[in-house]
């Protein structure tokens, strides 16, 4: 389960967020703090992984420090979906 | 004691030419910003001083000197000249914080070309209307944004070069490319920087109104007199301080104190290359013993939300004093940076359209927390009655914060448009499009916008520019544009959108839209919010009624519907 999560979370961003010729993403790139999501864009993000996932991710916990990799993002949706589960 | 002293003394005191003195500048004299921010400095026998500390999210770190800078910026002019680029023409940076964004800058100026820097994160059809309309002649780009270029480059056709400064090779360059290396050319030791006056156009930045397009505000060399002394007595920037802004020079904080006011000046600067977080950016503070720091109201409300705990973690103590610019910075976040960092945020109040800060606190004097501050010293400011374009005689009242307009740094004019140009004055006076009232004691409060335009984050965003977008997306019919109340962001784009028929709302398309519009246009102008609606308020006459949506949004009085079709 979380490896697929990983891989759908790792398309997106990839799909959604680089540019064709772009260095390939892996699960630990830094994507706040290395620029390749904005604080604007993770609100678009954020609303992937809730719809993808049927998760609510409260605004508090959505911080640039939780979103900062693929591995990260995994971690917190599975916080998210286990409470509601 | 603070570079500005006692702000009454310099009111009764103040003229411009105290900063032509200390420039060594004469009216009828060439001027040329990148020869004072670079050259003059050498000159001066400060070129082994560090100018810029760099570093990039990576952790890659590069450190230049004034004379590297010097040289660097020579190098750059050459290279331009060399493809045949000259003065008075349009070279746009469209690039990431990274150095050949600020020694471009530079490079550009010591040309003669005007320089138009537009923020990297841009989708397409925002360069594509920004380009468009300065006509550039050439764009100083990354790889990595070169696509976003291509698009729409079939409809530039005054576009002859693309520059790429980190052209690895891998792929072939396209249509109009060149690549270009700052740290593989041969250094240019003698350049003849091209003599510009002062009222010669430096750069052109974009702004965003209310109707119509962006428009390009034009500057001048000229500026660089206001963006000095600002930069001296309103940030109390001193030749000896480590300095970070954390403005990218996409806008025009970035280039007015990320650039040209310091390297002026001549202290250090810190670029640091990443995106926010807490840790980070206290981490840099610490590592590079910033005293000088220039940041922005969401930043200072993010760094709020970050706790206070985090900041014991660092060692902060080499900071000095604290500025903030972009929207109006909260009493509390003044309150807060007291508390943790011994220090108020001397909030600083201008406009791309300013060049340079006309109201603000200034060190010595009485912070009001929330307040705006008080005119620069040879700044004249007021609050007109919006119905009679006068000054309000009384204190207290609201009214549209209005300027004399005859300090260095003003516009010029807009590119292309001086009917919008002369549109931004009544009855003698510049209006802001801000609302303000004024205390007994001189102090201005920020009120608000006079107008649509939404400020997310320090950066103006244009409601028309969004709907337009939006409407170009297969499902959307109509579409209506406001601001909502963020508490971080002070404002962010909310749409409502009615879809055409065959289209159903759903949180799919909420986001699909949101992506439309980020790629298109920009992150900044991405609705955060989505409401589906079966139709929108208009007037009979067909006109959408944007203030009855926002008046909701911020629960405020709707007020007279009389116009209202079917109310």
């Amino acid at each position: 389960m979380a490896d697929e999560l990983k891989d759908i979370v790792l398309n997106y961003v990839t799909k959604e967020y680089l540019e064709d010729d772009s260095e390939p993403l892996t699960y630990d790139t830094p994507l706040i703090s290395g620029g390749i999501v904005d604080s604007f864009s993770m609100v678009s993000l954020k609303r992937f992984l809730e719809n993808k996932c049927a998760i609510s991710i409260p605004d508090d916990e959505a911080t640039p420090e939780a979103f900062d990799s693929v591995n990260k993002i995994v971690s917190l949706v599975q916080r998210f979906a286990a409470k509601k589960g | 004691m603070s570079n500005i002293g006692s702000y009454d003394e310099r009111v009764k005191n103040f003229s411009w030419t105290i900063a032509e003195k200390e420039l060594g500048y004469k009216p009828g004299d060439v001027i040329n910003i990148g020869w004072y921010c670079t050259d003059r400095i050498c000159e001066q026998g400060k070129g082994s001083k560090v100018a810029l500390h760099w570093e990039g999210h990576t952790g890659v770190e590069k450190t230049y000197t004034y004379n590297d800078i010097r040289l660097a910026t020579n190098t750059i002019g050459a290279f331009l000249r060399g493809l045949g680029l000259k003065d008075g023409e349009r070279v746009c940076l469209f690039m990431d914080r990274i150095p050949e964004l600020y020694l471009g800058f530079l490079g550009i100026l010591k040309i003669g070309a005007i320089a138009q820097p537009l923020f990297s994160a841009f989708g397409d059809e925002s360069l594509f209307v920004r380009l468009s309309n300065a006509e550039a002649s050439a764009v100083i780009t990354q790889k990595k944004h070169a696509p976003k270029v291509r698009k729409i480059l079939e409809k530039l056709p005054h576009i002859r070069h693309i520059i790429i400064v980190d052209h690895d090779g891998v792929a072939p360059l396209k249509d109009r490319e060149v690549a270009f290396s700052l740290e593989k050319s041969a250094p240019v030791e003698h350049f003849d920087i091209h003599p510009t006056k002062a009222e010669s156009a430096s750069v052109l930045h974009y702004t965003s109104g209310t109707t119509g397009m962006p428009k390009g505000v034009k500057h001048v060399h000229y500026s660089l007199i206001s963006q000095y002394l600002t930069a001296k007595w309103a940030l109390d920037l001193r030749e000896d301080d480590i300095y970070w802004c954390t403005a990218d020079p996409g806008w025009v904080t970035g280039t007015s104190y990320g650039i040209i006011a310091p390297f002026a000046i001549g202290v250090t600067q810190c670029v640091l290359d990443a995106g926010f977080s807490a840790e980070a950016w206290y981490k840099w503070i610490e590592k590079r013993r910033v005293t000088m720091w220039y940041s922005a109201p969401t930043a200072i409300r993010s760094l709020m939300k970050a706790g206070d705990e985090i900041v014991k973690k660092f060692d902060l103590s080499s900071l000095r004093h604290l500025a903030s610019v972009g929207e109006p910075l909260n009493s509390e976040a003044v309150v807060w940076s007291e508390k943790v960092f011994g220090m108020p945020f001397y909030d600083t109040y201008w406009q791309t359209e300013t060049g340079s800060i006309v109201i603000g606190n200034y060190p010595g004097m009485e912070v009001r927390p929330g307040s705006m501050g008080k005119p620069f010293p040879g700044i004249t400011g007021t609050v007109l009655d919006p119905v009679k374009n006068e000054p309000l005689p009384t204190y207290g009242k609201i009214g549209l914060v209005a300027l004399k307009f005859d300090w260095p740094s003003r516009m010029r004019t807009y590119w292309n448009n001086e009917e919008a140009f002369q549109k931004k004055f009544r009855n003698g006076w510049y209006i802001t499009g801000d609302r303000s009232k004024i205390d007994k004691d001189g102090y201005f409060w920020f009120a608000g916008r006079d107008d649509d335009i939404i400020n997310t984050a320090g950066h103006l965003v244009s409601p028309f520019e969004v709907e337009s977008a939006l409407l170009e997306h297969p499902s959307v019919a109509e579409s209506a544009v406001v601001s909502k109340p963020d508490p971080i962001n002070l404002e962010v784009v909310k749409a409502f959108v009615t879809l055409k028929p065959g289209f159903a709302a759903g949180k799919d398309l909420d986001l699909e839209i949101m992506n439309f519009i980020r790629k298109k246009l920009s992150p900044l102008a991405m609705p955060q919010e989505i409401e589906f609606v079966p139709s929108l308020p208009k007037t009979r006459s067909g006109k959408i009624m944007r203030r009855i949506l926002h008046a909701k949004e911020w629960g405020e009085e709707i007020g007279d519907t009389s116009t209202l079709e079917n109310d």
